[in-house]
């Protein structure tokens, strides 16, 4: 069994266009939230998302691109470009035939099914762009991260709702840890903030109107956001002999399936992809000190996922700090997994907890420390990344301070 | 402008070139349109021209639209405007 290293991270989601921007945001307690600024929007009932503002996309592509590209292959492109960039990686000969791409993505091109449906069904055309399959095909993202950097080996997208990304990274760390790869490229990508996309996720009745509150007693449902973060997994072996910065370990990755019901969790489904994380780090539970939740702000999620903390943790719940930064960036579904490595990232970088911010009331059903509106100083050399998806699919990823 | 001033332009578009540099005995090939350009421009044909351009990526020279150089394509592109004027 290799050790895996993370040695390149890039985003692009609602809290900014990087990084550093990203981090900066966390820390401060910044929220990405605000009115949707999209077609029809006074047809929807939900009216807010976080979204990326401010974005040009023809200051990042060419036209010839950005008739192949949809919204969520832009994002994974710029994602992996930022990724690369740091990694000082360049593909080629052996590296590049065994190197891959494993995205998550839940959604896809949604927003070019979305623009085609309206076209032929409520505009009428008889006729439609030649690129409408490339572009909205879920593995478009992987696909053109994979031609872009000569990156020829194992490559495919993993669509497990809102587990989406961690499943991809649960995937690509276990190519590097058994030795079939020395590289991936891995991380997810999201947007499906149009019209029929918000739509669809109203029919549940599981959106807030007004904010997302992980956690507080208050806390009326998810909000939706958008984005990508894309990383580099690599072998410590080939990251060490060739000199790379490495931002910290990949220590375990765990999935589970409640078996149980398409939407409401369960508690023990959850805490067995906990504990199985935990397990796979070969470290224990009074090592953890920090999880970036899972933490939709629904009511099922997150009295469900704090009584599994609680769980697996035992008289260490107490201690270990939990956030949900969903309250920031929004629920990037099939990306999400991947922007709130970030957090983790700089829990053990940094040593500041992303807080989760909004919170206004306790919840006698969540009571973990939660890190609430401003963020915290703590100094951690383990974390977990949780998410829970509808369909019962759970995957948690382990983080460990590099050392 | 003409049909011929027309497909010009959407050829001229689609190879990036000026429409000036688009000669009637160019090939899509000589003007750097690969397999996804081609569809594109017949899309692009299809809308302006309000046609349906009988052609399939499978099998392109047993479609009945020519497009073996610039001037086959104007001219296709006439024939079926002539034919949609019927």
């Amino acid at each position: 069994m290799r050790r895996v290293v993370i040695t390149g991270a890039g985003t692009i989601n609602p809290l900014g266009p990087d990084v550093a921007t990203t981090f900066a945001a966390m820390r401060e307690g910044r929220c990405g939230i605000g009115p949707l600024d999209i077609r029809d929007v006074d047809r929807l009932t939900i009216q807010i998302g976080a979204q990326i503002k401010d974005y040009d996309q023809a200051t990042h592509f060419n036209r010839q691109q950005l008739v192949l590209y949809d919204r969520f292959t832009q994002f994974a492109l710029l994602a992996a470009r930022q990724a690369i960039a740091q990694s000082g990686l360049e593909f080629s000969g052996a590296l590049a035939d065994q190197s891959g791409v494993v995205l998550g993505t839940s959604g896809g091109g949604l927003t070019t099914q979305d623009e085609n449906y309206r076209a032929v069904y409520e505009e009428g055309k008889n006729r439609v762009h030649p690129f409408i399959v490339p572009r909205l095909m879920n593995n478009a993202a992987a696909s053109h991260v994979s031609i872009e950097w000569n990156l020829r080996g194992p490559t495919f997208t993993v669509a497990t709702a809102c587990a989406s990304s961690n499943h991809a990274m649960g995937q690509a760390f276990n190519m590097v840890r058994s030795g079939m790869s020395q590289v991936m490229i891995t991380g997810g990508s999201e947007a499906m903030l149009c019209f029929g996309g918000i739509k669809a996720w109203e029919g549940l009745r599981v959106m807030s109107k007004d904010g997302c509150r992980p956690f507080c007693a208050t806390r009326n449902g998810m909000v939706q956001g958008e984005g990508a973060a894309v990383y580099v997994f690599e072998d410590y072996e080939h990251a060490k002999a060739r000199g790379a910065q490495i931002l910290c370990e990949v220590a375990g990755f765990a999935m589970s399936s409640d078996a149980s019901d398409i939407v409401t969790p369960s508690k023990q489904g959850a805490a067995r992809a906990i504990a199985g994380a935990v397990k796979d780090a070969k470290t224990s539970v009074d090592q953890i000190g920090y999880i970036n939740a899972h933490g939709t702000g629904t009511a099922a999620n997150d009295k469900t996922e704090c009584a599994a903390v609680a769980d697996v943790f035992g008289r260490h719940a107490d201690k270990v700090l939990i956030s949900s930064t969903k309250s920031m960036h929004g629920h990037l579904i099939g990306g999400t997994g991947a922007v709130e490595l970030l957090a983790c990232i700089m829990a053990l970088r940094e040593g500041v907890i992303a807080p989760t911010i909004g919170y206004q009331e306790a919840d006698p059903q969540c009571a973990l420390d939660v890190v609430a509106n401003t963020a915290r100083e703590a100094k951690v050399d383990v974390t977990l990344s949780n998410a829970f998806a509808f369909g019962g699919l759970n995957a948690v990823i382990a983080l460990r301070k590099f050392s | 402008m003409s049909i011929k001033e027309q497909v010009v332009a959407i050829i001229a578009d689609q190879a990036m070139v000026e429409p000036a540099d688009v000669q009637p005995d160019h090939t899509l090939e000589d003007l750097g349109i690969d397999s996804l350009g081609l569809v594109e421009s017949i899309f692009a044909i299809e809308e302006t021209f309000d046609i349906t351009v009988p052609f399939n990526a499978n099998a392109p020279t047993e479609s009945d639209f020519d497009i073996s150089s610039v001037a086959a394509i104007i001219a296709a592109v006439e024939m079926l405007k002539q034919e949609q004027a019927k």
